[in-house]
């Protein structure tokens, strides 16, 4: 009888917060060792078909990493299981030192700090301009603060240095669905930079984009480096060859090489199923 | 459950013997059997006690038929000139046949005839001479029939007769009915060795005769070996019924499922491969039970022929229809999930109101065909229904067909190609709108003839679609979209679900709570029973 | 003082409510200053009706916060409707007290004809008027509440969730038609007596129930119209176009949908319980898919993700339903098929948004 009451204890203790009604506030990022993002060990198949086979990788603070590699090389699902949309079959994945990304789901892994842009530009059409960087914005998301939201003027100048280091200044009331292809994918950008993550994985920013169109996110994403770190998927070896420092290959789901561009290009192997393909 | 058995063999035991002997008319008669016929007419019933059992003893061809009438109450004189006449009542007169020439002699008013009478007495003697006639009888179903008949309700001359065939019984099965019905008299025998030896030739006997048999033993025993043999004997058959009666709820479930599974497959079919909630789906049903109603109608002489020849019309009327929906309405909002549902089920509701405006509100009831009524008795405890038994049967056929059809033509091939990828398939040269319409078709043709089997199991109404369409979707939701075996398993287990809980909870709130799985269920596993995975399920 | 911020951009919605004020004020005030047979007289009858047309939009008002803004399609808020409507009938029962035809103090009518001996323990309470109303929000917010914490959590989405929405009615339809739930079986609760000691034959309570209907409306419309203004109101029509993005972006997309259903779940319940008084009965058929289905039907007509076309939507086709049921009884389900075909066919936007559509293309010129 006493047991029982004592294990009741808890449940009815006054100062007992319970687990649902607890704020989700994420560990904060621990990097200590200067590596921001570990993938290790990480194999998933969809129907038998290995997407990732033993993938580790391994992302430093501040670094602006490009990945390359055919079609089917598991780059899109890679970023699919850091974010939180695939649950690998095995092996590890961590945010820093301290946070386990297998365990969080889409919204808890972007407010620890990874933000994603696809590879289709995906904004909000029936939204402008404006209020897609506002809901991007770093802050608090829950059900009635959003209720309650007012911007204050810190905020209003933030979404304004957005929108002009985005170049969309004179689009900001207009709505996405009307901005053109390149237009949205800057703006997708922009909206990483309203999220203010620690970590942002990029799918393939300049697809479809004109050669000045180009030159101008090169330029975004090396703003956005340094004080974040960047992951690029990428197809285009000049494009690449214009921001990136280290690169990584990825074939079958593994890592095939790793190390700047020069060397990259004279890697056999790589040269073998890719580049000369 | 023992009584509506009881009813039925008792009923079979009935039905048998007009049958088998109505080929008996015109043979000679011998003296014993006239002299009895013309007792029959006496006033006193001693002197017709007498009559019956004169007749039973002649050995004449016609004694069981003649009994049978007297006991049915079917047997006439013609007041006028003494004819012994069979009549069957038509409104106010009779339409009379000649009883010993098999002359028809046409409607005779009911005035002109007099009925020959009996009391209690009387129906208890001429169940026990039936029981005796019928035990001689040359057909050994007959006399096994006769020999179950006797166990409910034995009498010491009933016993003696039992004893007396048995002598020269051959047929096996016969035999042992007969050993089983005096091993139940011997239960009353004062010696409990006797007692012992009858409890032990009908141990696992599961006419339900025998139980009620063992259960009153049980009752007044007092010899402790023979009560523990009972006790045993009875705890041997009530483990037996339960076994059977799980086994019926079991084929109950089946039947009830594939009913599920016709009326969900075509469902999956335009739910997998065009991603299209056909509302109006349980409306095509509806109008391939309208289908075999009309048919009925057209050729009421040829039930059996309508109901074969509705299931391609119902195929043609409901593919057509739904050919129609998908060309006039669906097209226009492929990509637009929610609204194609709404405009569907506005189509469902024009659709009713036309069957209603053409056939009225009222439910019409579809005849079944002989060669499906009636049931398949398995054992004294297990008895299937035809008509179940049938809709199962073409429940996996269509499904066979539908699976074969969509591995193995063109058209499947081109449907399978569109419902995994439009854009390349389209690219490949299929002609994709075709493949939409033809499907859309195909799988409303199916729901037509899934109404024709419905049609044999319920009432014909206008809205005899919306109760199938929310456990259609239920159906496909759970086995998962896009699966044809999902739709057979998930249409299955529901349906026996649904069987095994009725029992305890009543059929209302077993399907409350089977709706309430399914939602739970789809909660967990969006993608159903079998899911498509991978890339493709995006 | 953001809420009068959030009404000022919405042009439309100020006419509506607008009238909608007046409606409250001058049809109750007609039917009772000016006597029958007067020029200015409205009668008892049409004001009922427009009442029940008030409670209608009210849930019209309901669905389209979750269908228009959320993108959830339900066919299912004829039941959070009913339930609201079971509350109040509740009340009602129990403040016909021993005027029944048994004239039993405790038991209701149908109780006492089941041979209850006494009152089920959810009857309770219910000859409270607050805790009624109380109720009348809860058990709709609590159904949705835990149907949506299901449905949300696992990610339910589109179809499905319209077709498990349908059967959550369809099942609470087939559960409310039993004798042993305790809600009167297919006859439902009726017989009413009075409201608050105000009987339910007299005229003025009547104006009185109509008066809280507009009122019950017009605050319903400004609170929707405050959530859809609000930084919350674009979360949720981010969700509704491309759901999956608005996680990557840190949002708790089921806390918000469950936010939105539960509260759309009360408003529908509120309808209920104030339609229930004003037509006498509630029953199972209440909860009816059909019935579930016929409300998204208004919101389509009068356009959604607009709230103002939802309200006129639920006006004009229930105005036409009572035309029509009248004037060609076999005719009204062709017509309402016809409508659902006709309007998601042509005018995917409904009549608000053809209107719009006129206009633009005339300021085009």
């Amino acid at each position: 009888m006493m047991a029982t009451l004592e294990s009741m204890h808890p449940v009815f203790s006054r100062n007992e917060v319970f687990e649902f009604l607890k704020p989700e506030v994420p560990p904060s990022l621990d990097l200590d060792r200067g590596v921001i993002l570990y993938l290790e060990g990480i194999s998933v198949s969809f129907d038998g078909f290995k997407a990732i086979n033993d993938l580790n990788l391994y992302i430093d603070d501040g670094e602006l990493r490009c990945i390359i590699g055919p079609n089917g090389a598991g780059k899109t699902t890679m970023m699919d299981i850091i974010t939180g949309k695939t649950t690998p079959d095995t092996g590890s994945a961590w945010f820093g030192q301290n946070i386990n990304l297998l365990k969080l789901d889409e919204p808890e892994i972007a407010a620890a700090g990874i933000g994603r842009k696809f590879q289709k530009p995906t904004v909000f059409e029936n939204h402008t301009t404006y209020e897609n960087l506002e809901l991007a914005m770093a802050g608090n998301k829950g059900i009635m603060a959003t209720l309650g939201a007012k911007l204050s003027s810190e905020q209003q100048d933030r979404i304004a240095e957005a929108l002009m280091l985005i170049g969309l200044v004179e689009q900001a009331k207009i709505q996405a669905g009307a901005l053109s292809h390149g237009q949205k994918q800057w703006l997708e950008i922009g909206m990483l930079l309203m999220q203010n993550p620690k970590l942002v994985l990029i799918d393939e920013p300049v697809a479809g984009m004109t050669h000045q169109e180009m030159d101008r996110t090169a330029e975004l994403l090396h703003n956005l480096a340094g004080e974040h770190s960047v992951v690029v998927v990428e197809h285009d070896m000049d494009f690449i060859r214009s921001i990136a420092q280290k690169v990584t290959v990825l074939h079958q789901g593994s890592v095939l090489a790793e190390g700047n561009m020069d060397d990259i290009q004279n890697n056999q192997k790589v040269i073998e199923v890719y580049l000369g393909g | 459950m023992n009584t509506v058995l009881q009813f039925i063999i008792t009923g079979l035991l009935f039905c048998l013997p007009i049958l088998s002997t109505s080929v008996a008319f015109g043979a000679t008669q011998s003296a014993e059997f006239e002299q009895g016929v013309q007792l029959l007419a006496s006033k006193s019933f001693t002197e017709k006690e007498q009559a019956i059992h004169m007749i039973g003893n002649s050995g004449d061809p016609l004694a069981i038929k003649t009994l049978q009438a007297v006991y049915a109450g079917k047997l006439f004189f013609v007041k006028k000139d003494k004819t012994l006449v069979y009549g069957e009542p038509d409104g106010s007169t009779y339409s009379v046949t000649d009883f010993i020439s098999g002359e028809d002699l046409g409607l005779i008013k009911k005035r002109k005839l007099k009925k020959i009478t009996i009391n209690n007495k009387l129906r208890g003697v001429l169940k026990s001479v039936l029981a005796g006639l019928n035990l001689q009888h040359p057909d050994p179903k007959q006399r096994l029939a006769a020999a179950e008949e006797i166990l409910t309700g034995l009498n010491p001359e009933l016993i003696t007769l039992l004893k007396k065939s048995l002598l020269t019984e051959q047929d096996p099965e016969v035999r042992e009915a007969l050993t089983s019905a005096l091993a139940v008299a011997g239960l009353h025998h004062q010696d409990p060795q006797q007692r012992l030896a009858s409890l032990a030739l009908i141990a696992g006997n599961l006419n339900p005769v025998v139980k009620n048999a063992i259960q009153a033993l049980i009752e007044k025993e007092n010899d402790p070996i023979v009560l523990k043999k009972a006790e045993a004997a009875l705890k041997v058959i009530e483990a037996k019924s339960t076994w059977y009666a799980r086994l019926e709820t079991l084929f109950f479930g089946l039947s009830l499922g594939s009913v599920l599974v016709l009326a969900a497959i075509g469902l999956a079919i335009t739910f997998g491969v065009i991603g299209v909630i056909n509302m109006a789906h349980g409306e095509l049903i509806m109008l391939g039970a309208y289908t075999t109603y009309v048919l009925q109608q057209l050729m009421p002489n040829y039930i059996g022929l309508a109901l074969a020849l509705s299931i391609p019309a119902a195929f043609c009327v409901s593919g057509l229809t739904g050919i129609l929906i998908e060309k006039s309405v669906i097209r226009f909002l492929y990509g637009r999930p929610l609204e194609t549902l709404l405009a569907t089920f506005g189509i469902s509701l024009v659709l009713q109101q036309t069957v209603r405006s053409i056939f009225s509100p009222l439910n019409r009831s579809v005849a079944t065909p002989d060669w499906m009524s009636g049931s398949l008795v398995i054992n004294p405890l297990l008895s299937l229904t035809t008509n179940r038994v049938t809709i199962f049967l073409f429940a996996m056929i269509v499904f066979a067909g539908l699976f074969v059809l969509l591995k193995k033509s063109s058209l499947g091939l081109n449907v399978r190609a569109v419902a995994q990828n439009r854009n390349m398939a389209r690219a490949m040269g299929v002609k994709a709108a075709r493949v939409d319409a033809l499907t859309f078709g195909l799988g409303s043709g199916i729901a037509g003839i899934a109404g024709v089997a419905l049609s044999q199991l319920t009432n014909v109404g206008p809205n005899l679609g919306q109760a199938y369409i929310i456990d259609s979707f239920m159906v496909v939701v759970f086995g998962g979209v896009g699966n044809l075996w999902g739709t057979l398993v998930g249409g299955l287990s529901l349906g026996i679900a649904n069987k095994f809980l009725e029992p305890w909870i009543g059929a209302v709130l077993a399907k409350i709570i089977i709706l309430i799985f399914i939602i739970l269920f789809i909660q967990k596993r969006p993608q159903g029973l079998f899911p498509q995975k991978g890339r493709a399920a995006e | 003082m953001s809420i009068i911020k959030s009404l000022y951009r919405d042009k439309v919605g100020m006419v509506m409510l607008t009238l909608l004020t007046l409606m409250a004020v001058i049809i109750p005030a007609c039917n009772q200053v000016f006597p029958e047979g007067h020029t200015f007289h409205i009668s008892t009858f049409t004001m009922t009706l427009l009442g029940k047309y008030l409670c209608y939009a009210l849930l019209a008002l309901s669905v389209d916060l979750v269908w228009g803004y959320l993108g959830i399609l339900s066919l299912g808020h004829g039941a959070f409707f009913g339930l609201g409507g079971y509350a109040m009938g509740m009340y009602l029962m129990r403040q016909i007290g021993d005027r029944g035809v048994y004239g039993n103090p405790l038991l209701p009518d149908f109780m006492v004809f089941l041979n209850w001996q006494e009152l089920p323990w959810f009857w309770h309470g219910f000859n409270w008027f607050a805790f009624a109303m109380l109720m009348v929000m809860l058990a709709p917010a609590a159904l949705a509440f835990i149907f949506g914490w299901f449905a949300f959590k696992s990610r339910v989405t589109g179809v499905y969730l319209s077709i498990i929405t349908q059967a959550m009615t369809y099942a609470l339809l087939l559960a409310f038609f039993r004798n042993e739930m305790g809600f009167g079986g297919n006859n439902g609760l009726t017989d009413f007596k009075d409201i608050l000691g105000f009987s339910l034959q007299n005229d003025a309570t009547k104006a009185g129930l109509f008066m809280a209907s507009a009122i019950a409306l017009i605050l319903g419309y400004i609170s929707c119209r405050y959530i859809t203004q609000s930084k919350l109101g674009r979360v949720c029509t981010a969700i509704r176009d491309q759901e999956s993005r608005v996680r990557f972006l840190g949002y708790r997309v089921e806390h918000a949908k469950l936010f939105i259903f539960t509260f759309s779940a009360v408003l529908a319940g509120i309808a209920g319980a104030l339609y229930v008084p004003q037509v006498g009965i509630i029953n199972p058929t209440e909860f009816s898919p059909l019935n579930s289905i016929e409300i998204v039907i208004w919101v389509a007509v009068g356009g959604r993700a607009t709230l103002y076309g939802a309200v006129a939507g639920a006006l004009v086709v229930n105005y036409a339903k009572s035309y029509l049921t009248a004037a060609f009884p076999d005719a009204w389900l062709f017509g309402l098929g016809a409508l659902f075909i006709l309007v998601t066919l042509f005018l995917p936007q409904g009549i608000s948004g053809g209107i719009t559509a006129l206009f633009k293309k005339k300021e085009a010129r």
